[in-house]
């Protein structure tokens, strides 16, 4: 784990050299969460002004092993770039500094202002124009995401739904659960699988939580640790997942909108007109997955490599994504 | 052997320790771990009061959509999932989605009967 005394003077290297010899780095601050990166927030002052930044850093700079599917920092930094290019609101990526480097494997980007706190964003007032918005911006935002030539990332992991279905089903059985729902899900997705979408860039998270909003809508789109090579549909069932509506069941996309304005702003964006029963058969793959990873979490507490009561009671929560399949299951049956 | 204090009133006493006098003198990381403990123990408690009644009617249920009687309702969820892989059932399958529902529904009852998702199955 990184201190604030191994960073601070690369750091302050870093912004001497990019701002000028006058520039000091203030308020270096290590932000909670993120368990696989570390991620500081610290301000510049600069010219007369101040300017507010978080730095991504690999666990104490090391370039050490990664979860399996998660992106390199380096690569999280090309998709900043490229996607804030395709007019997607990112932060602005201002240095990478390399493995082996004095401040190790990480980035350095603009601190982008506002809320990411689902709860928050649907409940609080100061959030009630950002709401109205919020759809449109997330049907532009997937579309514009979407559009980004994949060429340039080869490295990136390649996952459409079948692969998905395969890589969650042996999760789910290794545990040797019997769980009769996830089991129904498992057979439903495969003996109902759509035709697979032309392959695009997938954001893989994209979800409250995830996004930056401010009074005015989203501001920004961040962690694109699970970014793939996929389909378009997943990124926008994903935001429909009821686990991701914080209580707001009632408005599909992500507690706050109707699916149809969301695909209605994403055709108009120059993304693919998709109906809402496409978006079923990925948003049931969403909740499965979600259970999935839920008991993956339990899992790391059964094997001791985790003993907090935290992962241990998440393992409660796969029931959540079970009623969340079962509605779905319903609501196929009453639009057939 | 003797219950008093009971399960559940050693229970509802660390509880009421962890909500009234540990958790007030916590702050950060440590006083959310106190209160994802309150909510594992709230789980326990709902556990010992529903579980006995909604396994043993799950149970019941499982049995006439298998059609075999005895084994425990692990072996017999075990027996239910290999018919789904199998093919044998599935969504049409008359009783199965109802059974889960049912199952699912006494299941968040005891792990989190805030879900909202439980508000939309009741409907």
């Amino acid at each position: 784990m990184g201190t604030g005394n191994q960073i601070e003077k690369p750091l302050a290297d870093w912004a001497a050299a990019h701002f000028g010899a006058g520039a000091r780095l203030v308020a270096l601050k290590r932000l909670s969460g993120g368990a696989s990166q570390e991620t500081w927030a610290f301000d510049v002052e600069a010219g007369g002004t101040s300017i507010p930044l978080i730095l991504r850093r690999a666990p104490g700079g090391a370039a050490a092993p990664r979860a399996s599917e998660a992106v390199t920092l380096a690569t999280e930094a090309v998709l900043l770039a490229a996607t804030g290019k395709a007019g997607v609101r990112v932060p602005e990526v201002l240095h990478v500094s390399p493995p082996g480097s004095e401040l190790g494997e990480a980035f350095v980007m603009r601190r982008v202002s506002g809320e990411t706190l689902g709860r928050k964003i649907l409940r609080d007032e100061e959030f009630q124009l950002a709401r109205t918005r919020l759809t449109k911006d997330c049907g532009e935002a997937l579309a514009r995401i979407h559009a980004v030539p994949a060429a340039g990332f080869e490295t990136l992991p390649r996952s459409l739904g079948a692969d998905q279905i395969a890589k969650y089903e042996a999760v789910y059985h290794s545990f040797n659960l019997p769980r009769p729902v996830l089991e129904l899900a498992f057979a439903w997705l495969k003996a109902h699988a759509p035709e697979p979408a032309t392959p695009v860039l997938v954001h893989g998270d994209f979800r409250l939580g995830n996004l930056i909003v401010d009074q005015n809508g989203l501001s920004a789109v961040l962690d694109w640790e699970l970014a793939h090579i996929g389909d378009p549909r997943e990124d926008i069932a994903w935001l429909c997942v009821n686990s991701w509506r914080f209580g707001h069941t009632e408005k599909r996309v992500g507690g706050f909108g109707d699916l149809s304005e969301l695909l209605d702003a994403y055709a108009a964006a120059g993304g693919q007109r998709f109906t809402p029963a496409e978006i079923d058969w990925w948003e049931i793959m969403g909740s499965l997955k979600w259970g999935v990873m839920c008991m993956t979490m339990y899992g790391a507490y059964k094997t001791g490599a985790d003993p907090s009561v935290e992962r241990a009671a998440i393992g409660r929560r796969v029931s959540e994504n079970e009623i969340d399949l079962i509605n779905l299951f319903e609501g196929l049956g009453r639009h057939a | 052997m003797h219950d008093a204090p009971s399960a559940k009133e050693l229970i509802e006493a660390v509880k009421s320790f962890i909500d009234n006098t540990a958790a007030p003198q916590l702050t950060g990381h440590a006083a959310f771990h106190a209160r994802v403990a309150s909510n594992a123990l709230g789980t326990v408690l709902r556990e010992l009061e529903i579980r006995p009644a909604a396994e043993a009617a799950e149970k019941a249920r499982l049995e006439a959509l298998l059609g075999t009687s005895g084994g425990t309702a692990n072996a017999l969820n075990q027996k239910l999932c290999e018919e789904i892989r199998a093919g044998r059932m599935d969504l049409a399958t008359e009783g199965l989605l109802s059974h889960l529902k049912s199952t699912t529904i006494a299941q968040l009852s005891v792990d989190q009967p805030g879900y909202s998702g439980l508000k939309t199955a009741a409907r």
